[in-house]
């Protein structure tokens, strides 16, 4: 590296050019109309990296790196290809998995060539240090992200899974761990302690995740998401590798800047989303309180006459909208109140879904112009206000009163949403059951609050031809 | 020394990153997390000088299996990303005003 010759400088060129695409790919990711284009500049500057990485003097056979891209080409496509959108964070959160996977495995790699060689290739201190942090983040993100996947595919319950001292076995794990990578960077050929810190990083990936709700998904994969970043980071700086630093650093930011707003939409820290199993404990807390008040039900036929003669809709999301794939038959019926002279808007809560911004996507993916949907809650809360009704789809905590009114409720704090200061409240809801967290929602039973019961996707349905069926009648 | 500028390249990368991606709005947080995660997936880099390098039959496979595992990440990512951006239309905002001045009744 003293003498840099030709082939050194293409390279270099090479990636500071990805860096600066990459940069640029973020940008435009603030301007909505732009950031289609500017996400295509990005994956060209991978290419460049790509291109600028398969000149480096120190790969002799090409035959591993070309099958491998061919198959991870082949692997990836389709899957981008046929994901649907409701699926998006299952997505995700495997193909975090699947960049962690690689991280990791370089780590390994690496480990293994520079503990064998002397001198200047060995390991230092400092290298050491980059390798061990790249395993922690890299296998902790590998089955962490996996875990993840199952819970969100249902393959593992959404339930918080939690046993006795649960909290005290991760600490010691942590601990462990830790210490087991004080010990690699005092002494960086202690194979043992490298293969511990990487064996516990997968353990620990797993049961960190195990017992967080699936109501909290928006947090975890967004914590993910940032350690897969510090991994890939940590890799550049085993390897040496400034775009690779910066490509992580950026990841590291993006998802630690996401999991802080996710956390302060639920109004909870990062400790008790981690740590706290969220839905074990509180069940029913309020569903003592008495006054055993039953919700009032409305007909399809008679909400269909109010929505027809409204002038100002809002539509609330949750994911079960997305569950029922409803999001299609929803602009259905929004294109008819429009049509009646209503006007229609939604309502995004920052957590609704199963990670950040997932129902916008769901939405757009129905055609939906963005210009309706609106993602501050303050906002949609003063457009709610003069609302003259309110559809709540498949949505429950992110409604509930109780965040504001009650202190004992487990969501008390939780900025909401705040149908009932609406004329009229429709909640399409699947049966009487609890929303994710296990808690009670009494804006069921508030005064302007009538339920639709049933499908999602069935009773917007029967909205839509109750409400063709008034033009007809006419 | 060099892990010193590491260290800058890193901060300051993690800087840009914080101030730029603060600005993206909530409409787009998706799109952002499976854009950063296609990003991250310049693993791929690390994972092609591993196989590429000769460092062993044990080394090769796990570069080979990385090199994999980084381009499906890759791809994927960034095919995710590009259709979930072309979903976004945004040029129809004047339509519900339009459509207000005149109530149907």
């Amino acid at each position: 590296m003293n003498e840099l010759g030709t082939r050194d400088l293409i390279i270099q060129a090479s990636y500071l050019a990805a860096s600066v695409l990459f940069i640029l790919g973020l940008r435009s990711l603030t301007k909505p109309p732009q950031a289609r284009l500017g996400m295509q500049q990005a994956a060209m500057g991978m290419l460049f990296a790509v291109i600028g990485t398969l000149l480096n003097s120190n790969i002799l056979t090409y035959q591993w790196i070309l099958i491998g891209l061919v198959v991870g080409g082949m692997i990836g496509y389709p899957m981008a290809m046929k994901i649907k959108m409701t699926a998006m964070p299952q997505f995700i959160a495997f193909s975090h998995a699947f960049g962690a996977i690689a991280a990791t495995l370089v780590g390994v790699v690496e480990y293994r060539v520079r503990s064998g060689a002397t001198g200047e290739e060995g390991l230092s201190h400092g290298l050491a240090a980059a390798l061990g942090l790249e395993v922690l983040f890299g296998a902790l993100t590998v089955t962490g992200s996996f875990m993840a996947f199952g819970k969100l595919q249902e393959l593992i319950t959404g339930r918080p899974i939690t046993f006795k001292g649960q909290n005290a076995v991760n600490l010691l794990m942590i601990a462990v761990a830790f210490t087991a990578l004080g010990l690699l960077i005092v002494n960086p050929m202690n194979g043992a302690a490298f293969y511990t810190v990487l064996g516990l990083a997968f353990l620990l990936g797993i049961s960190m995740v195990l017992p967080i709700g699936g109501g909290d998904m928006p947090v975890v994969i967004s914590l993910l998401n940032s350690y897969a970043g510090l991994a890939a980071a940590a890799t550049g700086f085993a390897i040496g590798n400034n775009v690779l630093i910066i490509a992580g650093a950026l990841e590291g930011a993006g998802g630690f800047i996401l999991s802080l707003m996710m956390s302060k939409a639920m109004n909870r820290s990062f400790g008790n989303i981690i740590f706290g199993a969220f839905g074990a404990a509180p069940t029913k807390s309020t569903a003592a309180k008495g006054e055993a008040k039953e919700p009032r039900s409305i007909t399809p036929e008679d909400a269909a006459v109010q929505l027809a003669y409204a002038s100002s809709v809002v539509i609330i999301p949750g994911y079960g909208m997305a569950l029922a794939q409803a999001q299609h038959v929803c602009r259905e019926l929004m294109e008819l109140i429009e049509k009646k002279g209503g006007e229609v808007k939604y309502a995004i809560h920052p957590v609704a879904g199963r990670m950040p911004g997932h129902l916008n996507v769901i939405l757009s993916e129905a055609g939906i112009d963005y210009g309706a949907l609106l993602t501050d809650v303050d906002d949609a809360n003063r457009v709610i206000a003069t609302a003259d009704v309110v559809i709540v789809i498949g949505a429950n905590d992110i409604v509930n009163p109780d965040a504001e009114d009650d202190k004992s409720s487990p969501l008390y704090g939780m900025p909401i949403f705040r149908p009932w200061t609406a004329k009229a409240v429709f909640v399409i809801k699947r049966g009487k059951g609890t929303g994710f967290s296990g808690v009670e929602n009494p804006l069921f039973t508030r005064d302007n609050t009538l339920m639709l019961y049933g499908d999602a996707k069935g009773v917007l349905g029967s909205l839509v031809k109750e409400i063709k069926a008034l033009d007809e009648g006419h | 020394m060099i892990q010193i500028f590491q260290l800058y390249v890193f901060i300051l990368a993690g800087f840009v990153g914080f101030i730029i991606i603060q600005r993206v709005p909530p409409l787009l947080h998706t799109p952002l997390m499976s854009a950063t995660n296609a990003i991250s997936g310049i693993s791929l880099v690390g994972a092609i000088v591993a196989a590429g390098g000769q460092y062993g039959r044990l080394s090769t496979i796990l570069g080979f299996v990385a090199v994999v595992c980084a381009m499906t990440n890759v791809t994927a990512g960034f095919l995710i990303t590009d259709r979930m951006l072309a979903m976004f239309k945004g040029q129809v905002k004047t339509k519900a005003v339009v459509a207000k001045t005149e109530p149907a009744k």
